[in-house]
Order: C-alpha cells, then sequence, then structure tokens
C-alpha cells in the first residue's frame, strides 16, 4: 500500500485537553491508516505525560472564542473544571479514551513518544515523572534526525 | 461495482467493501487477505469472526473496542494486519468500513 504521506511529526507545545486530543487523534488517525506517527512534547505539552496531571487537563475558559464564554466569566473559579468536565462527558459518548488510555492506544500502535529535553529540564522533571510509555527525552536535533526522511510531515500544535 | 473473487461476482463499495454480508465466505476472505499480503491463520480468524459479530450487533468499531475486546490486543492487530488495521481487517471480513475517527 502507497500512500505519499509517510510520516507525521506531532509537537504538542500545550497543555489545553482540546489540544491533546487534536494531537492524539490525529496520531492515531495515521497509525491507523498505515502511516507513521510520533509525538514530540514540549513546554506545556509536558503536562500530558505527566502522570500526576495527564488526568488533570482542562479545556481553556480564558480567551478562548470558540468556548462563547464572556472572558471576565471564564475567569471565574471553577469555570475550567466545569467546562471540562462537561467536554469529558461529550467525549465519553463518542467513545473517546481518556488521555491515560489514549497515551496507551498510542503506544500500543506503534505512535513513539517523546519528551523534550530542554523542557524536561526547565521543569526539573525526571524520568519517574513522565509516563511508562515513554520512548525517551529527545533534543531538537535528536528531533529533526527522526524528521529527516522523504514524505514526513511536521505538524507544530 | 462488482468484483470478481474466488468466482463470484460480488457488491462491493468503490473502495472494494462488500456490501452485503451474506455474500461472504472464507475463500472470499483468504482471497481478500492475499490482496493485503496477508496469509490468514487461526488468530485471523478469530478476529474476523469477533469483527462480524459486533457488527451484527451494531456495535460501532474502534481501536479503543480492540483494546477491550479481550479477543486481542492492539499491539498484535497490528501485527496482524499491517499498514492499516481496522480498514484492511473490516474488508477482509466483509463488513462496512468503520466510520469512527478514533
Amino acid at each position: 500500500m502507497s500512500t505519499k504521506v509517510k510520516k507525521m511529526l506531532f509537537i504538542l507545545s500545550k497543555a489545553t485537553i482540546e489540544n491533546a486530543y487534536a494531537a492524539f487523534v490525529m496520531a492515531n488517525g495515521a497509525r491507523m491508516e498505515g502511516i507513521e506517527s510520533e509525538i514530540f512534547f514540549t513546554f506545556f505539552g509536558l503536562e500530558a505525560i505527566q502522570k500526576k496531571k495527564l488526568e488533570h487537563l482542562h479545556v481553556a475558559t480564558v480567551g478562548n472564542p470558540g468556548m462563547h464564554i464572556p472572558t471576565m466569566l471564564g475567569g471565574l473559579p471553577g469555570m475550567e473544571a466545569l467546562a471540562t468536565t462537561m467536554m469529558k462527558k461529550e467525549m465519553e459518548k463518542l467513545d473517546m479514551p481518556p488521555i491515560g488510555e489514549f497515551l496507551e492506544i498510542l503506544s500500543d500502535s506503534g505512535c513513539k513518544l517523546w519528551a523534550c529535553k530542554l523542557a524536561v529540564d526547565m521543569f526539573h522533571l525526571k524520568k519517574e515523572d513522565l509516563i511508562d510509555q515513554l520512548d525517551g527525552i529527545l533534543t531538537i536535533g535528536d528531533f529533526y534526525n527522526r524528521a529527516d526522511q522523504e514524505g514526513c510531515q511536521l505538524l507544530f500544535i | 461495482m462488482d468484483l470478481n473473487i474466488a468466482g463470484i461476482r460480488l457488491d462491493v463499495t468503490e473502495d472494494g467493501y462488500l456490501t452485503d454480508l451474506s455474500q461472504w465466505n472464507k475463500e472470499i476472505a483468504v482471497e481478500m487477505a492475499k490482496e493485503n499480503g496477508i496469509e490468514l491463520t487461526d488468530k485471523h480468524w478469530e478476529v474476523l469472526y469477533w469483527i462480524q459479530d459486533q457488527v451484527k450487533n451494531d456495535v460501532a468499531l474502534s481501536i479503543r473496542g480492540i483494546k477491550k475486546s479481550g479477543v486481542i490486543d492492539i499491539k498484535q492487530f497490528y501485527e496482524l494486519f499491517p499498514g492499516g488495521p481496522l480498514k484492511i481487517s473490516t474488508k477482509i471480513a466483509g463488513v462496512p468500513k468503520p466510520k469512527s475517527c478514533i
């Protein structure tokens, strides 16, 4: 089976749940189409692969016009938690797995999961803080080497 | 569209999925598997029958469902049907192409 896109590399830089899911759904979708996929977690994207934090990602209610909540209200205590709970319910209806289970699915599907070395150092994280399915901690140079092939696309989320 | 496999004329969709599961038989599955470079083993058959049961029971197929199936895990699933496991296994099983994005 031939396909023009051979490999998709995603860079997840944000900790909002909608960005994490965007990366996960697209990375999983690539594997399901027979395309290689990898995710590089950097800066706040690292929250999605920290054991203690990954089930507590939130949807952004401030500065997110798509939520249709006035910015002043979006900043009230509990708003993010409420909006996140509602979104998670809708996702469950669509049979979307929670973040932790999704990472297991991705790993089992052969999607490589990488942490950014610079960001890991900056947040003073240890390997033990990160998920067991992690394939390693890479420098940006290592990451570009993984992209060095024909039919490879990079996507920054 | 029509497709000739194992001497039988089959109704298929544009991307080659059977439109009528009752036309399906083991010979057709073997031929379709060959076209995808797969030699069917007992484990393949187990998965194919499981997929058919899911479809008959109106359960939407997804990779999450495979994880929970108890028949096969995701790693094995990718090994048995390389290059797009759900797409290929459903075609061989004679059921519609899954519409789920997950």
